[in-house]
């Protein structure tokens, strides 16, 4: 009798809550529990803060439901840097963990931890930083670099924002529900598959990627249909600043990848939660389909994440030599190689498949002739700072110092490509080094140039010069420092994804390593302060110009920050470097004759549809079945709802343009 | 070179528009590139099947399995509801409204027609014991057809929605671009259709 009622019991938790029990709250360790306590501390601050100074409705109705290009790239670019401090905290215990945990000494974290946190790294750091910088930089810029009043589909900006939000949110509930997974950042079967990793670890990393692809997709389609359709009169493609042209290749990288992520990753999951054979050891399964999938969607990726960053730096060299950039039209022919050579390159990344010596071949010749482009690329920009007028601000610092790092980074790949040498290298720390090597010279490095460059664009007063150029000096140096031992590492064999050592002789390397990580924690808090600084001297910083750098492209011809609408009058192009152009030519500002802007609404679906994914993916990782039902079909009617609402657009009445340029007319004059 | 075009000597340069500038929609080109990547979706369900598709585990094989005066008839289906879905863009041209809805109409049941049949089917072979589980094979193909049959599903949806769109608010513009989009995405699970009637069926039984 009683057991019979214990097992309706049991059956009773299972309905509503799935495979979630109270033993999945992770209590008893205690580094999750001083993280929880501070996450949830800080989340309370600010939250009271919120509160307390009535924010929540100007934060709802600015920000959240904006449709505006530059609150969503803002907003991305804010998740970036939060998501940053945990993908950094990942890496700061990884890399003390290997500095103590030789010989009899364990380290501190235990082996199924310590997977967690090398997956959570990877992933956190490519989708959830480097993926929302890119996209935030591109959101903010292309649209003003183009002349454009916003993107093609204002809407869907917002609904992919609060996807990758929503993807980011699931990922990070991993810490406090349940675990991480434990099968690698691209989770290669059949370890990630369901005799391997039963838990929840790996369904989190499907449901975080699955939902935050979705975003990214359709900001993807987005852009390369505002970058098609939205130019301003006379700007033809080659007149396109080099930034847009990269954005543009980013943007169809985009867009001719992700599908693949998406539709391998539906096949995993269809092994874990239907029980089919695509990637198992059984009956006709075939674990290698799978690392040729992922990869045919991960090397465009990684090109996806590099191409705005080599946009970035052309902007910032050109303006900063105060020079048109050297050999335009070979950076667009570059990129454009670069663009169709990354699907050419995959098997790179698994030569030791064994696809026999004419694959491998094929493959690592590809490979080799990306470096062809890409060393054009760092001659131009090095042809345009020849006899150039070099002012070093922040952006410029950060573009030298990718240079000399982005070539070595290069020339390690180029050893990589080729096989013989790289069934050596192959699952060593010497790839770690590449490409970190080639992620933080080249990627972060064009993002901290860009954040630098247009932060005044977007807030009208620049970054703190002093903090600025101590975060510079702590991340590249403490780059080096890190990544360098890694190198000798893994020449001598050290393998990636090793938790303890046992040869007393490696310890100095990763101690001089960890030391190294110190001096990098050093530049993200320089950076934090940096921008708190910044806020505080705002007033000496300010610029009231809107063109703080003497600048080329379009959007140093507006206001700092811009108006809701860019561009009073749509811009008429007749030259690259479009602003340059006009100011040369004596264009005058136009003080009257202002017309109502078309705009697009705000709307609150896209903030309601990330929510309504965040619980739909939660409820499938759990099996929680009536909450995932509930949740599609919530998503489902919401959607359809929101294209029942045709009222989507209203006229910004023309005194309020003549408002806003007046005032910009006081301030240029010097009058306020 | 400092300026690509000049203007002609005497006038000054123009750089900016004094009209308000509306740019062409961009709803058509975006819808177009969405199908592409979602024909990059099918074009990695075709490979999976391309490579795992006869590793049958020692189950049945497509020979073993396939009812082609079935899958025919179902093409048919398919077909024909592309065929109605052009009169309703026809008679959308046209501007009439009561065609246009009762072609409309006509395309959805030849769609739920086809969905009809193909759950028969995959229903039969479930039954048989040839389900997805059953080998590389049998998933393969499971996804490949299923993932069209969700995308004809999606469509049937999204077309019932229009209809009341449409009979709400007429043939307004925003109405007939959806018309539009939806016809694009209606002829596109066509075209993909051919490819797996093809490839996965009358190859699947030839061989």
């Amino acid at each position: 009798m009683f057991s019979n009622l214990d097992f309706t019991n049991l059956d009773l938790q299972k309905l509503v809550f799935g495979r979630l029990s109270l033993a999945d709250i992770p209590y008893h360790e205690p580094i999750l529990l001083v993280t929880f306590s501070v996450v949830a501390l800080g989340g309370l601050v600010v939250l009271g803060a919120i509160t307390y100074f009535r924010f929540w409705g100007p934060l709802w109705r600015d920000w959240m439901t904006s449709v505006d290009h530059k609150k969503i790239g803002i907003m991305y670019i804010i998740l970036a840097l939060v998501m940053l401090l945990r993908g950094f905290a990942d890496a700061i215990m990884m890399i003390t963990q290997k500095a103590v945990a030789f010989g009899p000494s364990e380290g501190y974290l235990p082996p199924h931890h310590y997977d967690q946190i090398f997956t959570a790294h990877g992933v956190i750091m490519i989708f959830f930083v480097a993926m929302p910088f890119v996209t935030g930089l591109m959101n903010y810029v292309v649209p003003l670099q183009i002349g454009a009043r916003d993107v093609s589909f204002p809407f869907l900006n917002n609904f992919s924002f609060w996807m990758t939000v929503a993807g980011a949110v699931i990922t990070m509930i991993s810490l406090f529900v349940g675990e991480f997974s434990r099968a690698t950042w691209l989770g290669y079967p059949p370890l990630s598959g369901a005799d391997m990793s039963p838990g929840v670890g790996v369904d989190y990393w499907i449901w975080g990627l699955q939902i935050a692809g979705v975003g990214t997709l359709l900001s993807g389609i987005n852009l390369v249909a505002t970058i098609v359709k939205m130019r301003a009169p006379g700007m033809t493609m080659m007149k396109l600043p080099v930034f847009v042209w990269t954005s543009l290749c980013t943007n169809v990288l985009i867009v001719a990848a992700f599908p693949i992520l998406t539709a391998v990753l539906v096949l995993l999951s269809l092994d874990r939660y239907v029980g089919t054979h695509f990637f198992t050891n059984d009956l006709g399964g075939n674990p290698m389909m799978y690392f040729n999938l992922i990869w045919i969607w991960g090397h465009p990726e990684v090109y996806i994440l590099i191409l705005p960053a080599f946009g970035i730096f052309s902007e910032v060299t050109s303006t900063y030599c105060g020079k048109r950039l050297f050999g335009y039209a070979s950076m667009v022919y570059a990129t454009v190689v670069i663009t169709i050579l990354s699907y050419l390159v995959w098997l790179h990344h698994f030569f030791t498949m064994g696809s026999g010596a004419n694959v491998n071949s094929f493959f690592g010749i590809t490979t080799m002739i990306i470096s062809i482009p890409t060393g054009a690329k760092i001659f131009n920009w090095l042809f345009t700072m020849y006899r150039g007028r070099i002012r070093f601000e922040l952006p410029m610092l950060w573009t030298v110092g990718f240079m000399v790092t982005f070539v070595i980074g290069g020339m390690t790949g180029v050893l990589l490509a080729v096989p013989p040498a790289d069934f050596v290298l192959h699952n060593s720390l010497f790839l770690v080094a590449h490409f970190h090597n080639v992620i933080i010279g080249g990627v972060l490095f064009g993002m901290f140039a860009g954040v630098n460059y247009w932060f005044p664009k977007a807030f009208g007063f620049k970054l703190d010069p002093f903090w600025g150029k101590m975060s510079f000096w702590c991340w590249l140096v403490g780059f080096y420092l890190v990544f360098m031992p890694l190198y000798v590492l893994g020449l001598m064999g050290v393998t990636r994804r090793t938790q303890h050592f046992d040869d007393p002789t490696l310890q100095p390397w990763f101690i001089v390593a960890a030391c190294g990580a110190v001096l990098i924690l050093c530049g993200i808090l320089s950076l934090l302060v940096q921008i708190v600084v910044s806020i505080r001297n705002r007033e000496a910083l300010r610029d009231t110009t809107g063109d703080p750098w003497g600048g080329r492209t379009l959007e140093w011809s507006t206001s700092s920050p811009p108006p809701d609408y860019n561009f009073a009058f749509t811009p008429v192009v007749h030259d690259l470097d479009a602003w340059y152009d006009m100011k040369n030519r004596g264009y005058a500002r136009p003080l009257g004759g202002f017309k109502p802007i078309h705009m697009p609404k705000n709307t609150g679906t896209g903030v309601i549809l990330g929510g309504l994914s965040v619980a739909f993916g939660f409820a499938m990782i759990w099996y929680i079945w009536w909450l995932a039902a509930l949740s599609f079909a919530a998503i489902f009617i919401v959607s359809i709802v929101h294209t029942f609402n045709y009222n989507r657009d209203f006229y910004i009445p023309a005194d309020a343009v003549v408002r806003a340029e007046n005032e910009r007319t006081a301030v240029l004059a010097g009058r306020v | 070179m400092m300026h690509t075009d000049t203007a002609p000597p005497g006038t000054a340069p123009v750089f900016h528009l004094e009209e308000e500038h509306h740019p062409e929609t961009s709803t058509l080109l975006g819808f177009w590139i969405y199908l592409m990547s979602d024909c990059l979706i099918f074009a990695v369900l075709f490979a999976t099947y391309g490579v795992l598709g006869r590793n049958y585990a020692a189950g049945p094989s497509p020979k073993d399995l396939f009812d082609l005066p079935l899958v025919a008839l179902n093409t048919a289906m398919l077909l024909f509801s592309s065929i109605t879905y052009g009169f309703a863009m026809i008679a959308m041209d046209k501007g009439r409204q009561a065609a246009t809805q009762a072609w409309l109409a006509i395309t959805g049941l030849f769609g739920a027609a086809f969905l009809g049949i193909e759950l028969y089917e995959f229903s039969h072979l479930i039954h048989e014991g040839a389900g997805p589980q059953r080998s590389a094979f049998l998933s393969s193909f499971f996804t490949l057809v299923g993932t069209h049959g969700l995308h004809v599903t999606l469509g049937l949806v999204w077309l019932m929605v229009l209809m009341v769109q449409v009979g709400q608010r007429g043939l307004i513009p925003e109405n007939q671009r959806r018309l539009m989009c939806l016809s694009m995405f209606w002829h596109f699970l066509d075209v993909v259709w051919i490819g797996v009637f093809t490839f996965v069926y009358l190859m699947g039984v030839l061989q």
